[in-house]
């Protein structure tokens, strides 16, 4: 390995499963990695993106082009480690600049063994996603660098995301509970199917107790708690294949307990109704994306990471097994469901992410309407 | 919800002159803002009194007045047009005030015209700075962060006192409330800087108010630019990190898009208090800006202010996103939402989301110190640079390399070579922020200053720092590398070293460099500005180079035409040269051709990416222009490359251009020598029989000396190669002539210093004019207002002409068109006469567009750019007068007799100056020029036109009241007649001793004053310098004796800058305004707008 005063000039190369590739230098660990190629448009919040257990098996390309200016530190992570199976920057820093920074991004990811690859051309490589799609890609560096065909083989070879079950994967195995802040109001069992940090911290804000429960957890876990409400969190993989969690969805909408879902949660909440899910042809990863709550006609910019979505119909009411249902958020930019409401009973769900980390706040009044919803019940 | 049904008419108000703090941005978003309207079948009414503007061209608005800026003017506007609505945040602070200003006088209920954009409530709780100080408060307790700087509201200079003594000493900052630019701020460090400072913003405020504040000096500063609509959809357009910390205007700023060193915890907590405050401030249907400072140490994030308006910075931001802050300010104020509105650039998502960036934007200021020698250079709150390039790249070093070459600056840009100096004495310097701060910082790095020395001297932020560090990195292994490998020069493009500095660092030739670079294969891509990080496909195509390695240039069919812009905005080269641009691009484009903008300047209109069909944010270096035209010329077939209407910056690179195989259209690069070259043109004019003022060039003093003495004093001297009359001087005398040869560094044997005889008491012309190879198009002929010997450009002048004869133009067209011809110019020339006893001199000729081309456009209802840009591809003369682009017969040397008369007026931007002691510059015109922009005054005579021109530039002429008149022995005679109208028209005269007594002896009743050498007298009383101080004078008349002036001049002249008392240089410019009292006193002036002059000269030109 060669080290200058820029660096390290250790080679790497980035092979897309069609074959295009990128030459550059290895960033993090050196060795090999792969998973599908997703990018991500957020120009801040890296650190939270890294260790979001949504990105499992992803590689991520960040559009913006210098990342790891703020360093590392102990308070940002969304969960206890570094969850992405390989990281695509441009420039990254060579001297972390934040008066929290404890380390520098390099060498968390060479620590917790992410392999990465800077100096490519990100955004023709976004450019290339976006036309052709999220797709398989393997990024070597060092000694992992062969030539082009027996590298692409090796990518061809790596797991599809399609029909990737992998929530169990990620999330917690024994349950856990987040006190309250302040006088308790509420119960809330939350299933982790990949759940972020920031999800029951903004909970607890509003004197929730959370009760986090593995994404194992049976109808009968979840009640064994006692909710006033439950929750459904985000994570990865195909919801298709999430036939567990959407039965224990079910078991709380016959109850009628108050619930919310949230990404991953959402597409449970969409399966449990009936609706399909599909996968998006390149995602919605960003911190940008306009929401509009059709409800009130507002927009609201919002934190976006997923690349599957719910099937249901935007303009009628629907009617589902729990009664009425209807399409609550829509995105702007293309029409997406990004969000699901129950109009007999205290139910909802958002494809994004009101407890933002990272991203803007704008959605954080959701959390508001699910205590409203629990309020509403017990009085 | 869509747009209101209740508005039919709205009536906008520009931003006026250029002037420091306000310029070219406004007429960018001011343009866009109009068009959108008219879209929206509105009727557009505008006031701008700029006449080098795009919005003030007749076909923006559907009534355009170039008028004055004042309540008076706006008021009679509104009474002849009754609009519903006014919207006035896109005029700068000189709309808002005018705004609120008749809101406030009752005019607005009167005419029921109703405020759009921005309530009047909103303004006040954004700008007064008390109630927005209760707006953070507020804020703090809703979302817990957000606060202002401790600080106390004064009145008076014993509130100030006190006031430093609550905050707990010094050094405070003072912000006087309601200036723009931050005018008259500071920091004062003692009571002697704090009297001072806080004693002019007392004066400067309207409302008499100062705000003192606890110093946030280093501390890290940001904006934001947020948009808000009637639903309350809020959203952030851009957020902006300044390189240089708190203490510097961010106009002075180097300022980089988006923030570099936030993470996003401390990103969102800056968009909720943002959005917070928009919100209680109540912008409900527009934009705003708010400034931050961030405690480097601990995240204590300060909230500085907020503008309710489009500013500066959301010209910035518009450039730097893609994301058209005024055009969509325009929409919400007529009642779209964002949802509603579609984002340009995608064409199908809408504008109700935050742009992302896959780039990074660098700005930086452009400053003009050395025009004003005398002036303090250190950067302070109160803002000093007089034009910006921005560029952007696909990292910041690219980023930063391309702003500093885009500055056109010798020694802007980094330079490895030579000695670094003495790395503790650069580190001292380097505390200082001034103009060149980080070039100070680099040599201090090559002289091994740490990362922790260039923090502790600067407070830059570490990661720019370390950023600084990375070029200076790879320079040294550029100077240490065997051979220039494909990897290190590739490299080195990739952190945005030029072709020049490598070419520097390695001995070789810059030609040799690209050469090399070619051969190995490395040249740029071009990205493209998008709003959304490549999320989504774009459709507009506004581009930025990058070292990296896919280009997004589409192929096209059509021929294109490439356009070269002016680059940032300076002194002598402005908004003038971007206004030719835009109007050859919008020619060019309707006859059928592909039109290609290059320009880095983010103020103006020219890098709007809705102006041409495609838009280069790149450098205006020959490297740069060479790549572009490479990457065009593989998109399709390139008709040419424009030249001649970007000023002097493109003008230069005409040769290397064409040396290059360029296509260079329109007046060749030889002809541009034979103009330029004084040997080649001197031929030029022999040939043609033209006479020139006696000159010759020498490179000692003995050589000057003797020229001087052959053609007699006074003498006009400069250095040989000069823009904007760079180091000019008229000399009097032999003594000043050896201490100017000894002062000037410019003068060396291969740089000779030319000395010309100064005509003095002469006539100065300008004339516009098109010469295709066989006809001449007079454009229009400009007499000067002052005499020959002050800068064109700072000198008011008349079109038509108000005392030449038919005859004096028949010699002038004669003389034109024999220049025009024997130079060889194929589009625009502008040549300056001086008549002089009768004799009409030849001073010289610019073969290409002049500052005066928007005037004389506009002055004579002709599309003067327009028709050079199309001359330039071949139309002639006949075919655009054919076509209509130009009269069917006569041209601006025929101008009927009851054609409107025009005045241009400068305006100088003195009060922006303050020597080392804190005192005013010297406000004496002279050949160097120094305005920063100019006004328009039209009307049917010249009086009532001159009048407006003053009362659009400084205010209104008073028309009664108390003048001062002290005059120069040699304007002695020239002031009788005028000193007599003003008593006449009822005026006290004060004058001194010197000037009463000639004024006596001419039957002139005058009260002598004392002179400030002569101090307060024995019954206290007061000086001139007092008296105008203490307001009691209404006009000055104040005429130096050659340059520097005398004491009591220079005391005099400052004070009248510091109380905004209308002063007058010349006897000339006092004849003039006599004739303005005498208009203003005779009542009813009117307001016309250009489409009425315009009937009216047309239907006079065909009777």
């Amino acid at each position: 390995m060669t080290t200058s005063t820029r660096g390290t000039r250790v080679p790497a190369v980035l092979v897309l499963e069609d074959g295009r590739s990128f030459r550059g230098r290895a960033y993090g660990a050196v060795g090999e990695t792969f998973g599908e190629a997703v990018f991500s448009t957020g120009m801040t919040g890296y650190q939270e993106t890294l260790t979001d257990p949504s990105y499992h098996r992803q590689v991520v390309v960040m559009t913006a082009p210098h990342v790891g200016n703020t360093g590392v530190n102990d308070e940002d992570p969304e969960s206890r480690k570094i969850w992405v199976s390989g990281y695509v920057v441009r420039d990254p820093a060579r001297v972390p600049s934040n008066w929290r920074a404890t380390r520098t991004l390099d060498e968390e990811l060479a620590a917790q063994g992410v392999v990465g690859i800077s100096g490519i051309d990100t955004r023709a490589l976004t450019r290339h996603l976006r036309e052709r799609g999220a797709m398989r890609v393997g990024i070597f560096s060092g000694d992992a660098i062969a030539d082009e065909t027996t590298l692409l083989a090796k990518v061809k070879a790596a797991p599809q995301m399609k029909g990737a079950d992998l929530a169990a994967e990620v999330a917690t195995t024994e349950p856990y509970v987040v006190p309250a802040i302040g006088e308790k109001k509420f119960t809330v069992a939350a299933v982790d199917l990949g759940i972020k940090g920031m999800t029951p911290r903004r909970m607890a804000e509003r004197g929730i107790e959370v009760h986090v429960l593995p994404a194992t957890a049976t109808a009968d876990d979840v009640f064994a708690v006692n909710p006033d409400g439950v929750f459904f969190s985000n994570g990865p993989g195909d919801p298709a294949t999430a036939d567990g969690p959407v039965a224990v969805m079910r078991a709380v909408l016959e109850r009628r307990t108050p619930l919310f879902g949230i990404c991953f949660g959402n597409q449970i909440l969409g399966r449990a109704l009936g609706f399909g899910t599909y996968k998006l042809k390149y995602g919605h990863r960003g911190i940008n994306q306009p929401v509009q709550d059709r409800t009130t006609g507002k927009v609201e910019v919002t934190a976006h990471n997923h690349g599957f979505a719910v099937d249901a119909p935007l303009d009628t009411v629907s009617d589902t097994p729990y009664g009425r249902a209807e399409v609550s958020h829509v995105c702007l930019n293309d029409n997406v469901v990004e969000g699901l409401q129950l109009l007999d009973q205290p139910a909802f769900s958002v494809q994004y992410h009101p407890e933002a980390a990272a991203g803007p706040h704008d959605a954080a009044y959701l959390f508001d309407r699910f205590v409203s919803l629990m309020e509403a019940e017990r009085a | 919800m869509p747009k209101r049904t209740d508005i039919q008419s709205v009536l906008v108000i520009g931003s006026g002159p250029i002037v420091i703090g306000q310029a070219a941005e406004f007429d960018y978003s001011g343009t866009q803002a109009c068009r959108v309207l008219k879209s929206e079948g509105l009727r557009v009414i505008l006031v701008n009194s700029n006449p080098a503007t795009i919005m003030t061209d007749p076909e923006i608005a559907d009534a355009t007045y170039v008028e004055p800026i004042t309540p008076e003017f706006v008021e009679k506007i509104i009474a002849k047009e009754r609009p519903d609505a006014l919207l006035p945040t896109l005029g700068g602070q000189t709309a808002l005030n005018t705004a609120i200003s008749m809101h406030e006088q009752g005019v607005l209920d009167k005419y029921g015209v109703e405020l759009i954009g921005a309530n009047v409530e909103a303004i006040h709780k954004g700008e007064d700075r008390d109630k927005f100080k209760l707006v953070v408060e507020e804020v703090r307790k809703k979302i817990g962060h957000g606060e202002s700087a401790r600080s106390v509201i004064c009145h008076s200079m014993d509130d100030v006192l006190k006031g430093v003594e609550t905050l707990g000493g010094y050094p405070v900052v003072v912000r006087p409330s309601f200036t723009m630019g931050g005018a008259g701020s500071g920091f004062a460090h003692n009571e002697e800087e704090l009297r001072r400072i806080a004693g002019q913003g007392l004066t400067l405020s309207p409302t008499t108010e100062v705000l003192l504040e606890e110093s946030i000096l280093g501390w890290k500063e940001y904006e934001l630019e947020l948009m808000r609509d009637k639903h309350d959809n809020v959203v952030v357009v851009c957020s902006i990190e300044n390189f240089d910390p708190m203490g510097v205007h961010t106009g002075d700023s180097i300022t980089v898009a988006p923030a570099m060193t936030l993470t996003d915890r401390e990103y969102q907590i800056l968009r909720d208090v943002g959005i917070a405050i928009i919100r209680e401030v109540g912008v409900d249907t527009g934009g705003c800006n708010i400034q931050f400072a961030v405690n480097p140490e601990d995240g204590r994030v300060i909230v500085i202010e907020m503008n309710p308006r489009v500013s500066r910075s959301s010209a910035l931001a518009s450039k730097a996103t893609g994301f058209p802050i005024a055009k969509i300010a325009a929409r919400l104020a007529v009642g779209y939402t964002l949802d509603e509105i579609p984002n340009d650039i995608t064409e199908k998502t809408p504008a109700s989301f935050e742009p992302t960036l896959d780039y990074v934007v660098v700005k930086a200021p452009r400053f003009a110190f050395e025009k004003f020698p005398s002036a303090d250079s250190t950067l302070t709150t109160t803002m000093k640079s007089v034009g910006e390039a921005m560029a952007i790249g696909r990292n910041f070093t690219e980023a930063l390399q391309k702003a500093l070459r885009s500055l056109e600056k010798k020694g802007s840009q980094f330079t490895f070579t030579g000695p670094a100096g003495d790395k503790d004495a650069l580190l001292r310097e380097a505390v200082r922020p001034t103009d060149g701060r980080i070039n100070t910082v680099m040599q201090a790095i090559r002289a091994g200053a740490t990362p922790e020395e260039v923090f502790d001297a600067t407070k830059i932020d570490p990661w720019f720092v370390d950023q600084l560090f990375l070029i200076k990195e790879i320079a040294d292994e550029l100077a240490a590398a065997d051979r220039l490998d494909v990897d290190l020069l590739a490299e080195a493009k990739r952190h945005g070293f030029s072709d020049t500095q490598i070419a520097e660092i390695r001995g070789l030739r810059e030609d040799v460099v690209r050469e090399v670079r070619h051969a190995l294969g490395i040249r740029p891509v071009y990205k493209t500005v998008d709003t959304c990080a490549a999320e989504f496909a774009a459709k507009t195509p506004y581009f930025y180079s990058s070292y990296d390695e896919e280009s997004e240039v589409a192929p096209r069919e059509k021929p294109a035409v490439i356009i070269l812009g002016s680059g940032p905005n300076r002194i002598g080269q402005g908004i003038e040269f971007d206004y030719s641009c835009v109007h050859a691009s919008f020619a060019l484009s309707e006859a059928g051709y592909e039109t290609v903008m290059v320009n880095c300047n983010p103020e103006t209109v020219s890098t709007d990416y809705d102006t041409s069909d495609r838009l280069y944010f790149e450098p205006l270096t020959l490297e740069d222009v060479l790549g572009i035209v490479h990457a065009e010329q593989q998109a399709g077939p390139l008709a040419g490359v424009v030249v001649q209407l970007g000023g002097q910056t493109p003008l230069g690179l005409a040769q290397a251009l064409k040396d290059n195989g360029v296509p260079v259209v329109g007046t060749s690069p030889e002809a541009i020598h034979a103009a330029e070259d004084r040997g080649a043109f001197g031929q030029v004019l022999a040939e043609a029989g033209l006479p020139a003022p006696k000159h010759g060039t020498a490179t000692t003093f003995a050589g000057a000396k003797a020229i001087a003495d052959e053609i007699g004093y006074p003498v006009l001297v400069r250095p040989s190669y000069v823009l904007g009359g760079r180091g000019m001087e008229i000399v009097y005398d032999e003594a000043r002539l050896e201490a100017y040869i000894a002062e000037s560094t410019e003068i060396s044997p291969t740089r000779p210093v030319l000395v010309d005889r100064f005509l003095d008491d002469a006539i100065e012309i300008d004339v516009d004019a098109l010469y295709d190879g066989r006809e001449l198009y007079l454009g229009g002929v400009m007499e000067h207002i002052e005499e020959a010997g002050i800068h064109s450009g700072d000198s008011a002048c008349a079109l038509p002409p108000i005392t030449l004869g038919g005859f004096d133009i028949k010699r002038l067209r004669a003389s034109t068109e024999a220049i025009a011809r024997g130079v060889g110019v194929r589009g625009l020339i502008n040549i300056q006469f001086a008549m002089a006893g009768d004799i009409l001199y030849v001073l010289e000729a610019n073969p290409r567009a002049s500052r005066t081309v928007p005037f004389t456009s506009k002055a004579t209802a002709v599309p003067l750019a327009k028709a050079a840009a199309r001359i330039s591809l071949g139309a002639t003369i006949a075919e655009l007068r054919e076509e209509g682009l130009l009269p069917r017969s006569g041209d601006g040397g025929t101008l009927p007799l009851d054609a409107p008369i025009s005045v241009k007026e400068a305006v100088m931007p003195w009060s922006r100056f303050r020597d080392v002691h804190g005192r005013g510059v010297d406000t004496v015109l002279g050949p160097e020029m120094r305005s920063t922009g100019e006004v328009m005054g039209i009307d049917a005579v010249f009086g009532t036109a001159y009048a407006k021109s003053q009362a659009g530039a400084y205010g209104p002429l008073p028309t009664k009241g108390r003048a001062f008149i002290s005059v120069a022995n040699r304007d002695k005679r020239s002031m009788i007649f005028p000193a007599r109208e003003l008593v006449a028209h009822g005026f006290e005269l004060l004058a001194t001793s010197g000037t009463a007594e000639v004024l006596k002896r001419n039957g002139i009743n005058a009260t002598v004053v004392r002179k400030q050498s002569e101090g307060t007298g024995p019954n206290g009383e007061k000086t001139i310098v007092q008296l105008i101080h203490d307001g009691e004078v209404d006009l000055i008349v104040n005429t130096p004796y050659g340059t520097g002036g005398r004491l009591d001049g220079y005391e005099i002249r400052t004070a009248a800058v510091a109380r905004s008392v209308p002063c007058l240089t010349t006897v000339q410019a006092l004849a003039a305004a006599v004739q303005g009292i005498d208009a203003l006193n005779h009542g009813g002036v009117g307001v016309r707008s250009l489409q009425e002059h315009a009937e009216h000269l047309i239907a006079a030109r065909e009777d």
